[in-house]
């Protein structure tokens, strides 16, 4: 019954978001309000119904209501409550039914936080929204129906794959969901300004914190995924440049180019088509990445299951968003035109070259990522591209990218003397570069070309992230007290400073863990003391354990410095009663300056097991940078000059009577 | 020169040399790092010169799984049914590894003719199979595990 509950919720927000789609584009055209006003009544009314349906199928997972196919694939009786909640997302059905929830909710908030925008406006953007809606609740239904029933119901469920089962699941894809398809917000309102021609600085100002907004989610997600598959894949590494890696972070990188851009856009009024193709971009490649993780062309723990129909419709989906963007766009985009000129050295150009280098790297991973298939396609050799290529690539693209961080904040808008740049910035310059220098010999005793310029690049983004904001402050005038000076700077520079710091320690993280990482692969008898990195490990006994849905054999590792105890570790090789599939959960002591990583192997006899251990120096450097980054992003879209612009402008229009305050 | 042509001069030079040193970039970490992948029987019919790095995958024989004396290098035969090769591995197997499994291995032939690899991969699924070495094993003829249609729970 409450799958039919379901079902029939998610048939109902089909037809809003059919009637959020047309009826306020027509009133837009025809300028009657009351039409326009459809959009945001359908928009709250899809979120809630569409709510109702997530709802229902996540009663089906707690009551293990196995009449339901999906529930009876991915769950079971003994399964923690925590994971058949989290198994709701945990295969292609589900994961799409949070997909169209995220685009339902994001719809819904701008419905709620944009009422003080032009009523035109916000009827095309919410339109363009109940498009997206449409076929992605059809995709929902048509190809993969979380409600369809089993019949005879099944007696016990085949339980969530057990890689699954780990704390970084259960919201590692609703964020990244969210920053999917929060760009479907940018999205809209690049279309609606397509449509309608107009592009003026309220424009900006609107679609900017949406921007924003999404990219915090998609960097947590992103940083969550990574996490996840340090913790749970037993190999010590967080990045692979795996394909569905690369799909989620092509929208990252021109979604860090379009916040750029939008900057640009609202303070100098210029690269307004350029942001709209940027806005373009980004949510074509959510889409590409949604079609290549569901299509099953790509093979990973994320696809799920290989199903032409589900790939092919999804491929038609992007053809025609993408192509019929393209086409307004080539059509409409001349019309913006540009503000205020600029020198060579100036702030526009320092962003423009950040945008190129972002939409750069971003065409050389996608080629990577998808020539195989390409290849493949056409029936041509079988090939791969691997991992060397991306950071052969990639990292001499980031190179220049970081350099311009440095400067481009203290540069000024429209033009700037190079020796006054040179002048400010010569001494972080030379800092920069010793403390690369100084930094891997002081901890390490040991460096290469690559990590001093690695160590340098960290050091100068930090530096000159902190120059660019301490130097409001240290050149108040005389009368202004210090804390005032302080509680002047801008959230949106706090904002930008936090990102770029962040940014500097991701860096340092990255660099200090990929040139002083060790590991070994050995053969353990228990007792016997294997030393890696100045540590002494001796695993000391293997015993069984019983899980709630599975049972493990813990290994006994005790981590001792030159005498003094360390750590106790306790890595297990689980086997999953329904699965049956063995899987290596490691043992993981966390520092702020380095990692301890143990995982067991094969047993070799009874009192030998095969043995893995990591040293992983500055490894939650590269986490605590993406956090910070998030936190950047999301200081920026609260800046205050967003909130009174929404005030003034209510005031202005009147035309509805709200008392909301928005904070987007 | 008007201030406009100034301008969209920056902005063409700045994407040609972006797009140029990307182009460059690609060009050049392609060459290195294109992984091919082949098939026990191709290289039966040597189709690999001695010392390429590739991609090798199949099925492991039943019962070849050796393990040497260091306790963590392995020894055994991949298979498509039509050809096998012997592959040596220092260093641990992933979880699924298993006999009768479909794996794709990376690394090279030695001069003994034996594929050394630096890398063994295996799915996390029992019916899994590389799509790499369902099609190999399509190619020969055989059937495989992964043919078998799934059957939903009971």
């Amino acid at each position: 019954m409450v799958a039919e509950i379901g079902q029939f919720t998610l048939i109902i927000a089909l037809c809003l978001a059919i009637a959020q789609s047309t009826i306020p584009l027509i009133g837009a055209y025809r300028n009657n309000l009351s039409w326009m006003s459809v959009g945001r009544t359908a928009a709250s009314g899809q979120f809630l119904f569409l709510f109702i349906s997530f709802i229902c199928l996540t009663y089906c997972f707690v009551t293990n209501d196995f009449s339901v196919l999906y529930v009876a694939n991915n769950s079971n009786t003994k399964l923690p409550v925590y994971y058949q909640i989290s198994a709701v997302w945990g295969a292609h059905e589900g994961s799409l039914l949070l997909w169209v929830l995220a685009l339902a909710a994001w719809g819904f908030a701008v419905s709620i936080f944009s009422r003080a925008l032009p009523a035109d406006m916000i009827a095309r953007v919410l339109a363009v929204m109940g498009m997206i809606g449409i076929g992605f609740i059809l995709f929902t239904l048509l190809t993969s129906n979380p409600f369809e029933r089993l019949f005879p119901a099944a007696i016990e469920g085949r339980d969530l794959n057990p890689l699954l089962q780990d704390p970084g699941l259960v919201i590692h894809p609703p964020m990244l969901y969210m920053g999917y398809v929060g760009f479907s917000v940018a999205f809209a309102f690049a279309i609606a300004a397509l449509l309608s021609g107009k592009m003026d600085s309220a424009w900006v100002r609107w679609s900017r914190p949406w921007a924003s907004i999404a990219w915090v989610f998609l960097t947590i997600g992103i940083g969550l995924g990574s996490w996840w598959a340090y913790h749970e894949l037993g190999w010590g590494g967080w990045w692979f440049w795996d394909p569905v890696e690369n799909a989620s972070f092509m929208p990252w990188l021109v979604g860090t180019a379009l916040i750029h851009s939008l900057a640009v856009t609202e303070k100098r009024s210029t690269f307004k088509s350029w942001t709209i193709l940027l806005s373009i971009m980004a949510f074509s490649l959510s889409l590409l990445g949604t079609f290549l993780v569901r299509s099953g062309v790509l093979v990973s723990v994320h696809s799920f299951a290989s199903d032409p129909a589900r790939g092919l419709y999804i491929l038609i989906f992007l053809a025609i968003v993408v192509g019929s963007s393209l086409t307004l766009y080539a059509w409409r985009a001349n019309q913006f035109t540009s503000g205020g000129r600029f020198d060579l050295i100036s702030k526009e150009t320092m962003l423009l070259i950040n945008n190129v280098l972002l939409v750069v790297a971003m065409i050389t991973i996608l080629v990577g990522t998808l020539y195989p298939l390409f290849l493949d396609a056409l029936g041509l050799p079988k090939l791969s591209v691997g991992p060397p290529y991306f950071s052969a690539v990639f990292v001499p693209l980031m190179l220049p990218l970081v350099i311009l961080m440095g400067i481009g904040p203290i540069a000024k808008w429209r033009r700037v003397p190079v020796k006054e740049l040179f002048g400010k910035l010569k001494v972080l310059l030379l800092l920069g570069v010793a403390l690369g220098i100084i930094l891997p010999l002081a901890i390490y005793r040991d460096t290469t070309v690559m990590t001093a310029v690695g160590i340098a690049a960290a050091a100068w983004a930090i530096l000159t992230a902190l120059y660019a904001v301490l130097r409001l402050v240290i050149k108040r005038d005389s009368s202004t007290s210090f804390a005032k000076a302080c509680s002047k700077i801008p959230r949106a520079m706090i904002g930008m400073v936090t990102a770029h710091v962040g940014i500097g320690i991701f860096i340092l993280g990255v660099v200090f863990t990929s040139s002083f990482s060790d590991q070994k692969e050995t053969s353990a008898k228990f007792g016997e003391e294997i030393e890696l990195a100045g540590y002494t490990f001796v695993l000391e006994s293997v015993s069984g354990v019983q899980g709630p849905n599975y049972q493990a054999m813990r290994g006994s590792v005790n981590v001792t410095k030159q005498g003094s105890p360390v750590a106790m570790l306790y890595p297990e090789k689980r086997v999953y009663t329904v699965q049956t599939n063995p899987m290596t959960e490691p043992g993981i002591q966390t520092g702020v300056f380095r990692d301890l990583y143990v995982s067991l192997g094969e047993p070799l006899n009874e009192n030998e097991w095969g043995f893995r251990i990591y040293y992983r120096p500055f490894i939650q450097w590269v986490w605590i940078g993406t956090l910070l980054m998030a936190l950047g992003g999301l200081l920026g879209a609260m800046d205050k000059r967003y909130r009174t612009l929404a005030k003034a402008e209510k005031k202005a229009t009147n035309s509805n009577p709200v008392t909301q305050t928005t904070s987007a | 020169m008007t201030p406009k042509r100034k301008q969209r001069l920056i902005f063409v030079m700045v994407l040609i040399v972006g797009f140029g040193a990307a182009i460059g970039l690609a060009l050049f970490a392609f060459q290195k790092n294109l992984l091919y992948f082949y098939s026990p029987s191709q290289i039966a019919e040597s189709e690999v010169e001695a010392g390429q790095m590739f991609r090798l995958g199949g099925l492991v024989v039943e019962g070849s799984v050796v393990r040497q004396s260091d306790g963590i290098t392995t020894e055994f035969d991949l298979t498509d049914t039509a050809g096998s090769i012997k592959v040596s591995y220092t260093g641990l197997l992933p979880d699924l590894f298993r006999e009768g499994q479909g794996i794709v291995a990376q690394g090279k032939i030695n001069q003994q003719g034996v594929f050394v690899a630096q890398e063994v991969l295996a799915k996390h699924d029992e019916n899994y199979m590389p799509p790499e070495v369902a099609e190999a094993l399509k190619a020969t003829g055989a059937k495989h595990p992964a043919s078998i249609p799934k059957t939903t729970i009971n």
